[in-house]
């Protein structure tokens, strides 16, 4: 790949840096409003997640949202090695395991999603037909739930060993056997369904901002040379060569 | 029990697009509204923490809450249908502004050839070339009496372009603003295209190209490619929202009720006439009734149809006898036929862009190509465009490449910043069968039939992407990149797979009332005092994004408002 690397932009483009630098004439009567609030200072960030310009220095950071809200031990370390076997680590950096997409998917399952708040859970399940929306009766949190045991009960089965005790090999059959639909979880549930929800919540633990939990030091994001939640790209969009910068989470727009 | 309160001129359901233009322009003219908003009240402040895909792509911040109402939906008449359990293909947006603060910003005038298509058909080709099961309809309207109305949309959202004279309606004013920028990604399409013998242009945006302000006074800042268009909210008010647009207007005349959390559960009606509306408020479950003289039901496409059958409101459309309008000419998007390409020592700058950042060719749309010798009618655009490839969303890969584990993760990063596709965004035909009625079995929270949804890509669709897929290969080539890879044919429709929310039909406009729900001023034709506004109106879906037209419409429907008010009833047509 033949890619110019431009020196990372020193200083973070927060938004107070760009609304003072862009000259913009922010008129309307709405967006003044906007603009005011962007300044407030808001302190009570507790559950905000790896300060990465601290941790860049060298200095040791506790990591206080590292902690389970739902998985139990054992489900973690189960989650923790499907997912990197999802995305393993490989040249260009760290898996989904490094990456923090366990802790992820355990914080997500613990909230609304997990509990599939926002979805229509009315009126009887029905096996769908080909092209209809997917009739899940388990809850996203008991459907995965339902999966991690699987998993192990397969392992089991096939290899003499728990999910976790088995070679990277041997967990990838056991994974293509699941995203096939070849085992039956709790409640005639198909395989298939508990594992496009880990591919899915192994993608977003590996590229949400890293406030959900994963995305550790948005090294996921550094590795596809993606900037995160930059303000604007009015230079880099009409630029001929790639331009790399040093990916910013939401944390950035904080100060 | 509903607590009755006091009559009003005029009140609006739904405070999107259709909604907020139809309030600015009748509270500017002194009628009084009471606007109604099931979600909450936005403005550009509650954007701070927009970039952030999770929340507001994957975990839909800005849509509708499924676990109150969705859709259900059967490819065939002869399926079971089945609620949409969570967002696949559709995004439904919800609070003040609508679908107009999620969406891309991509806007289009339909062509002259869209507004009396059947006779333009029929004329060049003959009856024959229209298929039995094609429920094609003129739209009771032409392109230049709907040219003011487009003017009029497009002045006060700022829309951004350049003027393409040739394949399109005359225009009697430039756009408001230039267009947006040009990237390398757009130069490289527009080269191949050129060489080719096409006249690309860059598409027509609602993510301003320049600082601006409307004839109503609204002052809004340039697009800054950000790349956080589609499912999120603009913090700078750089993309066209009737938040920052129309709404603020229709508050400023101190003429505009506006009611957030207000979920419209019927038009109640007596003699033939709308009376009023009953509502809920969302966060106490209390009912109030609320009389009007004049009822605009302007929700989305679903919901306008949906609210009119569980209303009793006109006549059911009945797909075995072709019979009644409501529910009739559900039309889509047909986007098939899509071109990818790789590249092994080319990148580009993908994490920016804009939710219309493009470039596409007009000849193979509408009309614009002699269809004597294939076998379906209208057509496709052809277009690359750059909105901002966001990570968790937009992972392209090689055919036969796994979607997960080692390979996966190497040949996503390796083109993280190195493809694009050349895609089309093709019209959408009326089927018999494609339709709209109350689901017989699922009902929402407060016990209404849900909307049940039957479809399924037509003939004419997948005849039209055989076509186009050769012609985006054929820019592809010209391109030249290491991998080409072409998707030849349309698929089955699938509501969780498939990829736009342009929906379009349901409550069409037309010539008469026989054919049609409503007049050209979007009037009930069997009850006066209803005017339904949206993309529900159209009798099919050209090819092109919606809004546009649907924008354009609303202030042609809110110049009808004010004549019937004016007249004291009847029909404006």
């Amino acid at each position: 790949m033949s890619e110019k690397k431009n020196s990372f932009t020193e200083k973070r483009s927060t938004r107070r840096n760009f609304i003072k630098n862009s000259g913009l004439t922010l008129g309307g009567l709405v967006l003044g409003g906007a603009v005011t609030s962007l300044f407030v200072k808001n302190n009570n960030n507790a559950t905000t997640t790896t300060p990465t310009e601290e941790s860049a220095h060298g200095g040791a950071v506790t990591q206080y949202n590292h902690a389970l809200m739902f998985f139990k031990p054992a489900e973690y370390q189960t989650t923790a090695a499907a997912v990197e076997r999802i995305y393993p680590e490989d040249e260009n950096g760290p898996g989904a395991k490094e990456l923090g997409a366990a802790i992820y998917i355990d914080h997500q399952l613990a909230g609304q999603w997990g509990n599939n708040v926002k979805d229509y859970r009315l009126g009887a399940f029905y096996k769908p037909a080909d092209n209809q929306s997917p009739q899940t009766v388990l809850l996203r949190k008991d459907l995965f739930r339902a999966g991690l045991e699987a998993l192990d009960e397969y392992s089991k089965q096939n290899y003499d060993a728990v999910f976790t005790g088995l070679e990277p090999e041997q967990q990838d059959e056991v994974l293509t056997a699941f995203s096939e639909g070849n085992v039956t979880l709790y409640g005639d549930t198909s395989s298939a369904e508990f594992f496009s929800l880990l591919r899915t919540m192994t993608i977003e633990g590996v590229y949400a901002d890293p406030m959900y939990g994963g995305n550790n030091e948005m090294k996921g994001w550094a590795m596809r040379k993606y900037p995160g939640t930059r303000m604007q790209y009015v230079n880099e969009i009409q630029s001929d060569e790639f331009i790399e910068l040093k990916p910013e989470g939401l944390s950035s727009h904080m100060s | 029990m509903a607590t009755k309160l006091e009559k009003v001129p005029v009140v609006v359901i739904g405070m999107g697009w259709a909604g907020g233009i139809v309030s600015a322009e009748l509270t500017k003219a002194g009628i009084n509204v009471v606007g109604l908003e099931r979600g909450k009240d936005r403005t550009t402040a509650d954007y701070t923490m927009v970039h952030d895909e999770l929340r507001y792509q994957h975990r839909t911040e800005l849509m509708q809450d499924l676990s109150k109402e969705t859709i259900t939906y059967r490819n065939t008449m002869e399926g079971k249908a089945l609620p949409m359990r969570y967002y696949g293909t559709f995004i439904v947006g919800d609070g003040v502004g609508g679908a107009g603060t999620h969406w891309n910003g991509q806007t289009y005038r339909f062509l002259p050839y869209d507004f009396e298509i059947r006779s333009k058909t029929v004329e060049r080709y003959g009856e024959g070339k229209i298929p039995d099961w094609m429920t094609l309809q003129d739209w009771g309207i032409t392109y230049d009496e709907m040219e003011p109305y487009y003017d009029k949309f497009e002045k006060m959202a700022g829309i951004s372009g350049e003027e393409v004279p040739e394949l399109w309606g005359p225009r009697k004013n430039p756009y408001p603003t230039g267009p947006l920028v040009k990237t390398p990604l757009m130069k490289t399409f527009e080269k191949a295209a050129k060489s080719l013998g096409y006249k690309p242009f860059v598409i027509p945006a609602a993510n301003l190209s320049e600082n601006y302000t409307n004839p109503d006074g609204i002052s809004r800042g340039a697009c800054q490619y950000c790349a956080y268009c589609e499912n999120f909210g603009c913090e700078y008010g750089a993309k066209g929202d009737p938040a920052v647009t129309v709404i603020p207007v229709a508050k400023q005349t101190g003429k505009l009720d506006l009611r957030t959390h207000a979920n419209v559960l019927e038009i109640t009606s007596s003699g033939g006439k709308a009376t009023g509306v009953i509502y809920v408020d969302m966060l106490t479950g209390e009912r109030f009734e609320q009389p009007a003289d004049v009822v605009v039901v302007a929700s989305y496409v679903f919901n306008n149809t949906r609210l009119l059958l569980n209303s009793n409101l006109g006549t059911p459309y009945n797909p075995k006898t072709g019979k009644g309008t409501i529910g009739k000419n559900y039309c889509y998007q047909v986007t098939g036929g899509t071109t990818q390409l790789f590249f092994e020592d080319r990148q580009f700058n993908l994490y920016g862009g804009a939710g219309a950042l493009g470039i596409e060719i007009a000849e193979w749309m509408g009309d614009n190509f002699d269809h004597s010798d294939v076998n379906f009618i209208h057509g496709a655009g052809i277009r690359s465009t750059q909105y901002g490839d966001r990570p968790i969303a937009v992972n392209r890969v090689p055919k036969g490449t796994p979607n997960w584990g080692a390979e996966f993760k190497k040949q996503s990063i390796k083109y993280a910043n190195a493809n694009f596709p050349v895609k089309t965004q093709g019209a959408s035909m009326p089927h018999r069968e494609n339709y709209l009625d109350l689901d017989p079995e699922f009902k929402d929270a407060w016990g209404y039939p849900l909307l049940r949804m039957t479809y399924e890509y037509t003939d004419n669709d997948r005849e039209m992407v055989k076509f186009m897929a050769q012609k985006t290969r054929e820019i592809g080539e010209k391109i030249g990149a290491d991998i080409i890879e072409t998707a030849e044919e349309q698929g089955n429709f699938s509501v969780n797979k498939d990829t736009n929310t342009h929906n379009t039909g349901g409550v069409i406009m037309g010539v008469d009332r026989e054919t049609s729900a409503l007049n050209t001023y979007l009037q009930m034709w069997e009850v006066e005092n209803v005017f339904v506004v949206g993309a529900s109106a159209f009798p099919h879906n050209s090819c092109f994004n919606p809004t546009g037209t649907l924008g354009a419409l609303s202030y042609r429907a809110a110049e009808g408002i004010q004549q019937y008010i004016k007249n004291g009833g009847g029909l404006l047509v």
